[in-house]
């Protein structure tokens, strides 16, 4: 098939096409596609029990699973431990050879910074935030157990074509403001359902400006947005990025001109101001400086969407020489143990430790509501993490608040939610 | 495939998957899990739901988590078929994969009232409020989708596949 047939589409479009063999494909339009990975958290425990019942005793390609454990690490109950001995033995028995264990870190971190997640390639995971490796131009979604199961035993899965929407994001940012900003913003704006069943394309010279830690952020956030793909295009940073994870070099992958978004949003960053989602959901978005004084007892500084280095190394500047305010906890949780070892390294985490953080180990945390970190009733969170649901981090009487690496620190620090450009730091 | 009627319950927007089934009780088995299904927005709707009722909901329901307790769950308390205004992307593929019925249906929250009594005709995707005689279309599922559900889901669909190797 010609290169040239592909060039009027969108990413989405694109990527699916290829997969399923086709040399056209139009939104809304049903493919079964083949799968170029699989990535499996403590979700394989019950993908193999499906399996097992099935009489299913291997997997279509075990060099294509990726297996990694962060959502109850180390396991805190019996339970857990028992998820975690499946797992083990499912690994053992598929062949599985991309295994991390403990020691890799969060699932979307590891697939990225291992170098599992390539461009263009169709990439299915057991979680929603899967496609966070959209940030390098992987079409990747999160899916259920029983599609998991299916993918694993056939490498095929079923798709709707998905219409794409494009951001343009244009102008220059302000000192502490980060990409979290950026995406709360969209999410307050446009709500919580703006890119429901879409794919979603992030453009423009501000984008462009990104790190790849920051796009990471936004490609992961694209669910909360409701969107099934998150890209960025692959540009020099990203293929600088690729080269250093795999050795290989990557060609540039730019968003078609010639295809059709179904939506296209201009959004000018140059006046942007730090974002707050607010208790109960992540489109309930405010200005940090429209809020009355809401004093918090705990802060999450980490997760699968904030816990990159960047996002550390920002807070240490915010809150060196400065001190936790007596009434938070601070809650400090690097994406990966790369992440941990690099910022510990370079004194990173001392910074944070002498302000009185508390160090934990590399995994989800009390992210999602089960493992180390929970909220008692009427405790108020603000979090660099990606969820606000009532009940998300344990007592659905407490209140977490969503927030940028920046503004979370600064909140630390004062113990109430502030705007991290009052804080200043040392830039 | 067959129409299912049933006893409806009503749920308003955005009805995340946390709420379904919150994250304390992720790893617990499926019968102690159910028990707290929905539990922050309506306390009485595990005890009270009955085999075959309807779920009635309004835009977005189930969006957030990639957890397939949530339709799990709900397909555990007897739930027959879950009709919104729309869906969380990943929740829809999940109710689909593990044989939970569901349809989009635009303007279906103000057409239902708790209690009331609906039809939902899954091959022509039309859903009716027997209480009040008006029958509203939603968007057609797909034949693949349609067949998922007809053989009770993609393990079904899966092992079929392995019997014909």
């Amino acid at each position: 098939m010609k290169e040239g047939d592909y060039a009027a589409m969108t990413t989405a479009e694109r990527v699916l096409a290829r997969a399923s063999g086709r040399d056209k494909v139009e939104p809304g339009e049903y493919v079964t596609a083949e799968i170029h990975k699989c990535m499996c958290h403590e979700g394989l425990a019950a993908v193999y029990f499906n399996l097992s019942t099935a009489g299913i005793q291997e997997v279509w390609d075990p060099e294509r699973v990726i297996v990694v454990l962060d959502h109850w690490v180390p396991a805190p109950t019996v339970r857990a431990a028992t998820v975690h001995q499946l797992v083990r033995t499912a690994v053992e028995q598929y062949g599985i050879k991309h295994f991390y264990k403990e020691r890799g870190g969060i699932s979307h971190q590891v697939m990225m910074e291992k170098g599992h997640a390539l461009p263009d390639e169709l990439i299915v995971g057991t979680d929603s935030h899967t496609c966070t490796y959209g940030a390098l131009g992987a079409a990747a979604c999160g899916i259920g157990i029983t599609d998991m199961t299916y993918a694993m035993a056939t490498g095929k899965l079923w798709f709707m074509v998905p219409e794409t929407i494009r951001f343009v994001l244009q102008g220059e940012m302000a000192h502490f403001l980060t990409s979290k900003d950026v995406i709360l913003k969209i999410a307050g704006d446009y709500s919580a359902e703006i890119a429901q069943y879409k794919s979603v394309e992030f453009t423009g010279t501000a984008a462009k400006r990104m790190s790849l830690d920051s796009r990471m952020t936004m490609s992961n956030m694209s669910v909360e947005i409701g969107a099934k793909f998150g890209f960025f295009e692959v540009d020099e940073k990203a293929i600088a990025y690729l080269k250093q994870k795999t050795g290989k070099v990557f060609e540039p992958i730019t968003f078609s001109e010639d295809a059709q978004p179904s939506e296209i949003y201009e959004i000018d960053l140059s006046e942007l101001e730090p974002q707050v989602a607010l208790p109960h959901s992540v489109d309930n978005v405010k200005p940090v400086s429209q809020l009355e004084r809401i004093e918090i007892q705990q802060v999450i500084l980490g997760s699968c969407t904030n816990g990159r280095l960047e996002d550390l190394q920002l807070a240490a500047r915010l809150i060196k020489g400065k001190k936790v305010h007596p009434g938070v906890r601070l809650l400090v949780i690097p994406a990966s143990w790369d992440i941990y070892r690099k910022a510990m390294e370079e004194g990173t985490l001392s910074v944070l430790l002498d302000a009185g953080a508390l160090i934990l180990n590399s995994s989800c945390g009390p992210c999602f509501g089960s493992h180390m970190g929970l909220l008692a009733p009427g405790e108020r969170c603000i979090s660099s993490t990606n969820r606000n649901f009532r009940g998300r981090m344990g007592s659905d009487q407490a209140e977490v608040y969503l927030g940028s690496p920046a503004t979370v620190i600064a909140s630390a620090i004062n113990g109430f939610i502030t705007d991290p450009r009052k804080i200043g730091g040392n830039e | 495939m067959k129409s299912l009627e049933g006893r409806v319950w009503t749920f308003g927007d955005n009805i995340d998957t946390d709420a379904i089934v919150p994250g304390q009780y992720l790893d617990a088995p499926i019968d102690e899990a159910v028990k707290h299904v929905l539990e922050s927005v309506n306390p009485n709707f595990a005890r009270e739901v009955e085999e075959g009722d309807i779920i009635v909901a309004g835009r977005n329901f189930g969006c957030g988590s990639s957890r397939e307790n949530a339709p799990a769950a709900i397909k555990e308390l007897g739930i027959s078929c879950i009709v919104a205004e729309s869906f969380g992307r990943i929740f829809f593929r999940n109710a689909i994969a593990i044989g939970l019925p569901l349809l989009n249906c635009s303007g279906i929250s103000e057409k239902f009232s708790e209690g009331e009594q609906a039809l939902v005709r899954l091959s022509e995707a039309q859903v009716e409020n027997k209480s009040r005689e008006l029958t509203i279309d939603a968007v057609p599922l797909s034949e693949e989708m349609l067949n998922i559900l007809n053989k009770g889901g993609m393990l079904a669909l899966l092992k079929e596949i392995q019997g014909k190797n």
